[in-house]
Parts: structure tokens; C-alpha cells; sequence
């Protein structure tokens, strides 16, 4: 237990850009769910079995008469097949990890799958537990956001507009710490190329899964010219880039 | 509460397993296997691509052709890039980046 101690104590600065853009959203989210009538424990439960940002903004929806749960399932999978693909990235970092792996699966969010991928583990504690408490500080987090919300959107009405761009914010920066700690640059062109692209052609609901495909398909086209190595001593993972 | 406990949670139920099959789906796909050498390529090259893509989901709803032209959305993404550029403090960068938008929508557009 005192290796998990230290695990959490060294995690916890590497986590303070998701505790920052995961309290912002996870208060919104709390907002919208308590403005639907369910309260904090509503929203707290729901980001302890759900814990999707942009999944939960979609199921608020879903809490209305006469919705059925096929569509809930297929509209589910829309927003969150993206992660479908994250887990290629973890396949090689997850496999030495017993049981709690699993719990780390289940956590795997955009913000902890980014976070993850950038952070390289420190001198002196151990991979597995180390990125475990990655995991469950973000989860905590959002748990947080969430009650924050729901409780203060009841007892103090503000205006939340815009609050949303937590996530972009948070996201942004993301970018430009991959953009400085990548020599390569043609992985985050190819994102943004075949975002836009399919945004353009499918529009704004549905433009996510075309874009991971021409992702994949241009990413596995380059290969021979896309260095996976990242700047020595920039902080990016070597099996993770 | 718009419906009964009993169907909230069973909303809550299947919006969770739906979630968890997603991300699971490549741990269960390659248990015990031996990963292709291709999947750890892509599993490599994917990170920098998905957290662009990201950036440009969080934008989807962002209009240029109609008032005020994402004028919000650019504004604070430059502010946002360039203090974080020049400090390297996320929660700074990230605070600064979403209060400055919040007042951006709610006064000045």
C-alpha cells in the first residue's frame, strides 16, 4: 500500500491539466444532468460507471420518455468508437499489468489516453502503478467535476456558457506539448488533414470514425517515411510514440 | 426526475457497458497473441494524429461562414497556444484559454 502512496504522490502533478479541464467539463456536465432533474448523486454515479466526457453529454439526452435502447446503444457507439483505436496504443504498457489493468481499460478516456501517451514514467516507481494512479486521480477528478456541478447549478445559477472549451483548451495544449516533443511532424498533420477533410464531407455528427479510417490508412501509407521516435529527454514515452 | 429509478439505471447500464466495449475491444482482440509488428507501428503513430483529431472534434460546431466566424474559438486557442508556448503551466494556459472564451461568448460576440 505505501508503494501505492508514492505512486499517487508522483502522479499527481503530471494529472493537474486533466484535474483543471476535467473539473470545468465535469461541472458542466453536472449542470446539464441536475437541470434534467437528477441530482448530485445522479451525476456522481454516472461518472463512476459511464466516465465518457462527450458520451455523457450525449446519454443526458437519452433520460427522456420514449427513447429505446437501441438507439441509445447505436448513438453511444458513434460518439465513442474512436476508442476503439486507443487501446493499439496501450496493448504493449497494459500487458505487464495484473488485474487492474482492467479498471485502467475502463479509464481509458481521450484526456487519460492523451495524458498516457506523453507521460513518460519517472526514475523510482513502478509503471504499472504509476500510470494506475494516473487513472484513478483523472476519474477522481471528473467524479468531482460532476457533484461540483449538479450541486452548484441547483444553489447557485451562473452562466456556464462556454465553459465547454475546458476541453479544447485542455486539448490545445495537449497538441502543442506533442507538437514540441515530436520530431516528426507528419502524424499530427495527417490528423488534422483527414479531421477536416471528413468533417467537411460527413459534417459535424458523423465525421469521427471516416476520419480515424483515412487516419489509419494514410498512417499505414507513410510508414516508411514516419519516425515513432520522440525528442530524448522531452518527456514523450518511447513505447508509446 | 423526468423518469423512474429503475430505467435511469438501466440507462445508466447500458451507456456504461456500451462505453466499456469500445475501449476493451483491441485488449480483448489481442489478449494472449502476439501483437503484429503493423498494430505496434500504428499503436506508435497513433497518439500525435488522435489528439489533432480531438482538437478538431472540440471544433466541429465552430462556424466560419456565419457571425462571428469562430472569431471566440480562434482567439483563445492563439492566446492559449502562445502562453503556453512561452510558460509551459497547463493549468495556467488552460484556465486563462477557457475564462478568456467564456467572456469572448457571453459579452463581447
Amino acid at each position: 500500500m505505501k508503494e501505492y502512496g508514492k505512486a499517487f504522490r508522483i502522479a499527481f502533478p503530471y494529472t493537474i491539466p486533466v484535474l483543471a479541464g476535467y473539473l470545468f467539463i465535469g461541472i458542466a456536465f453536472g449542470v446539464m444532468f441536475q437541470e434534467k432533474g437528477y441530482n448530485f448523486l445522479w451525476a456522481a454515479l454516472m461518472s463512476l460507471l459511464v466516465y465518457a466526457g462527450s458520451g455523457q453529454y450525449l446519454a443526458v439526452n437519452f433520460f427522456v420518455p420514449g427513447f429505446s435502447f437501441i438507439q441509445m446503444i447505436v448513438l453511444t457507439l458513434m460518439v465513442n468508437i474512436r476508442h476503439v483505436f486507443y487501446g493499439l496504443s496501450m496493448l504493449d504498457r497494459f500487458k505487464k499489468i495484473g488485474k487492474k489493468r482492467w479498471y485502467m481499460i475502463f479509464a481509458l478516456t481521450d484526456e487519460t489516453y492523451s495524458l498516457l501517451c506523453m507521460t513518460k514514467t519517472p526514475e523510482g516507481v513502478e509503471s504499472g502503478k504509476f500510470m494506475f494512479a494516473i487513472c484513478l486521480l483523472d476519474q477522481s477528478y471528473w467524479i468531482a467535476g460532476s457533484v461540483i456541478g449538479a450541486i452548484a447549478g441547483h444553489l447557485i445559477p451562473f452562466n456556464s456558457e462556454g465553459i465547454e472549451f475546458a476541453m479544447t483548451s485542455l486539448f490545445i495544449v495537449l497538441f502543442v506539448e506533442s507538437w514540441l516533443s515530436n520530431k516528426d511532424h507528419k502524424p499530427a498533420f495527417i490528423g488534422i488533414g483527414a479531421s477536416v477533410i471528413s468533417l467537411l464531407i460527413f459534417g459535424p455528427d458523423k465525421f469521427i470514425l471516416p476520419a480515424m479510417i483515412i487516419m489509419m490508412v494514410l498512417l499505414l501509407a507513410f510508414r516508411g517515411a514516419i519516425r515513432t521516435e520522440v525528442e530524448a529527454g522531452a518527456g514523450g514515452d518511447s513505447s508509446c510514440h | 426526475m423526468p423518469l423512474s429509478v429503475s430505467r435511469s439505471l438501466a440507462i445508466i447500464a447500458v451507456t456504461a457497458l456500451t462505453t466499456f466495449a469500445t475501449r476493451s475491444f483491441p485488449f480483448l482482440v489481442f489478449s494472449g497473441k502476439k501483437v503484429p509488428r503493423i498494430v505496434t507501428y500504428l499503436g506508435k503513430a497513433l497518439p500525435p494524429a488522435v489528439i489533432s483529431m480531438l482538437v478538431i472534434y472540440c471544433l466541429r460546431n465552430a462556424s466560419l461562414t456565419e457571425y462571428p466566424h469562430a472569431a471566440p474559438e480562434m482567439i483563445a486557442i492563439a492566446v492559449t497556444v502562445a502562453l503556453h508556448v512561452w510558460k509551459r503551466n497547463n493549468l495556467l494556459s488552460i484556465g486563462v484559454g477557457t475564462v478568456l472564451y467564456m467572456f469572448l461568448i457571453q459579452t463581447v460576440f
